[in-house]
């Protein structure tokens, strides 16, 4: 039924969207790329100039840069392994005959509307904050010492954070998936006396399969560019202990003015990014032609 | 056959779920606990019943001026999903209903432009910010937010037109339906509760949005985002005061946010779990 003059209505339609968003990825990451190669300093501009591969070199032979990898890496990791697990148990228990299921559905999946300043905040001050927080509370009542969380361990502490941010997401998506299954074959496969366990392996896991990757590609999307909650706790400390990659990225180019640096960062940071964006396209776009 | 489910079975998992649930939602409850206690009240160890006072409210909009910044959060979130929507509608709607050989690569595409990491453009976007004067601007960082939740957009407006089934266009046109009234009494009441889950979902994720709005912005422009991560140097013990702006800043987005739970499945995922 397209004729051409749909056709071309149509490509008039889509202008405005891929214009925008082309415009919007191509300029800035050009500039990224061009000042990569450059010595740029916004505070002392009369050292301008190319540079070759170098500042590639300065950042990657930084020891905070080995840091940060390993520190993304562990967060993004950490966080993806206690979200999916724990999302299956939870979707398993809510979708459990109870009452007042619909309440509790909005209980649990409540922190993912939470901004993450304030997330990162309310638990660094009122939960784990080593006087007067509520975990300080329950250690002095056992008689314990209190933790000093973002001192001791702020990669754990930030851990616990996005994980409580990320945990409803994954629940709710899980949950969804869970309820989708058919009813009929969990009888069926019930009546022939599969207990919950093997009813689980063989049946209940293979149908969330689609529903955990994409959580787990969606999860890491973002994931790789936490930021504000590492701003408003730990601010990347003690030392770099707290650094992940997008961070040290915008202590170079907003704090020390390091521009090219921080270019040669942002780059890595895009090449991470399309590696994982590979695989979440090909697991999205699959989904397309159905 | 209906499944027979003991009581003993449910009253179990009624307790355990009630309990996991409320210990996720305890951070959340005890910050608004904590909002109606006074500023002693709120370092003296565990208390989970305050004297209900409101002062620190008060204190909130009298010191630090909340509501200006809460304005800043409504006017972006709201600005910049009505732009979006507004670019994206054509689009998705095009895509949907004549699709070309190029649809697939250009939504796949649309979706690779949201997982550019943002820290990648940053220097660059503060650059051309700076020097075209937009930093701190309000309209600066609504287009801001408007790029950035466009292929979400684009994405969950056409998963929605897709279920619209065509053939409904072609009755209306055999009756003799101009364009004009194609759009006005067949299309646009069936697109219509699409589109008011995907500005519900967008309001929401540009409301909580925390890098670019911190970035950009200083004092004029600065939403509830920016706002509360001022709170972050330690001078003081402000607990009350963190706990009532805290509370004032997720309230409205999460009463919002209960409301969008499937749209918010669907938006999230793009379509692949309904």
């Amino acid at each position: 039924m397209a004729t051409q003059q749909t056709r071309s209505l149509a490509r008039f339609m889509m202008a405005p969207s891929v214009v925008l968003l082309f415009v919007w990825m191509i300029v800035p990451l050009a500039f990224t790329l061009w000042f990569s190669f450059q010595q740029y300093n916004p505070l002392n501009p009369i050292r301008d100039g190319f540079v070759g591969f170098s500042n590639y070199a300065l950042f990657y032979s930084n020891p905070a840069f080995l840091q940060s990898i390993l520190n993304t890496l562990i967060l993004v990791g950490s966080v993806l392994l206690i979200t999916v697990i724990g999302g299956i148990l939870l979707a398993l228990l809510i979708d459990q005959p109870m009452w007042g299921q619909g309440i509790v559905r909005i209980l649990v999946i409540s922190p993912f509307f939470v901004m993450p300043p304030v997330a990162a905040l309310v638990w660094k001050n009122m939960i784990m904050h080593p006087q007067y927080g509520v975990f300080a509370d329950i250690a002095r009542f056992f008689g314990g010492q209190p933790i000093d969380w973002f001192g001791q361990y702020p990669m754990l502490a930030i851990i616990i954070i996005v994980a409580w941010q990320w945990l409803p997401f994954a629940t709710l998506i899980l949950l969804t998936s869970l309820q989708s299954l058919d009813g009929e074959q969990k009888e069926a496969a019930e009546m022939d006396g599969a207990g919950f366990i093997s009813r689980f392996i063989y049946l209940t896991l293979p149908h969330m399969s689609r529903a955990i990757t994409v959580v787990l590609l969606i999860q890491t999307i973002f994931l790789l560019s936490v930021y504000a909650e590492i701003l408003v706790t730990t601010n990347g400390g003690p030392g770099y202990a707290s650094t992940n990659l997008p961070f040290l990225v915008y202590q170079k180019a907003l704090l020390e003015f390091k521009i090219g640096q921080a270019s040669a960062g942002g780059i890595l940071a895009v090449i991470l990014a399309n590696i994982v964006a590979f695989f979440a396209m090909r697991a999205v776009g699959r989904n397309l032609d159905k | 056959m209906a499944r027979a489910v003991s009581t003993q079975h449910k009253t179990i998992a009624t307790a355990a779920a009630w309990i996991v649930a409320l210990l996720i939602f305890f951070p959340i409850l005890y910050t608004i606990i904590t909002s109606f206690k006074s500023e002693q009240e709120a370092i003296q160890g565990f208390n989970l019943f305050p004297s209900g006072t409101t002062e620190s409210y008060t204190a909130v909009e009298a010191q630090s001026g909340y509501f200006k910044f809460f304005l800043n959060s409504v006017f972006l979130s709201v600005g910049s999903t009505i732009l979006a929507l507004l670019v994206a509608i054509p689009a998705a709607w095009s895509m949907a209903f004549s699709p070309g050989k190029w649809t697939k690569d250009i939504l796949m595409w649309m979706l690779s432009t949201k997982m550019m990491p943002a820290v990648a453009v940053l220097f660059p976007i503060y650059l051309i910010f700076r020097d075209t004067g937009l930093l701190d601007s309000r309209i600066g960082l609504m287009v801001m937010l408007m790029l950035i939740n466009l292929p979400i957009v684009v994405w969950m407006l056409y998963t929605y037109f897709r279920e619209i089934p065509g053939e409904i266009l072609e009755a209306a046109r055999m009756d003799g339906a101009s364009l004009w009234n194609e759009i006005v009494y067949v299309l646009t009441p069936m697109a219509v509760p699409g589109i008011a889950s995907t500005m519900l979902l967008n309001i929401i994720l540009a409301w909580n949005e925390a890098f670019w709005t911190i970035r950009l912005t200083t004092t004029e422009a600065a939403p509830l985002t920016a706002f509360i991560s001022s709170f972050s140097s330690p001078q003081g013990l402000f607990w009350a005061k963190l706990s009532a702006a805290s509370t004032l800043a997720i309230a409205p987005i999460l009463i919002m946010g209960w409301f969008s739970q499937k749209q918010l499945v669907r938006g999230l995922t793009f379509g692949a779990v309904k």
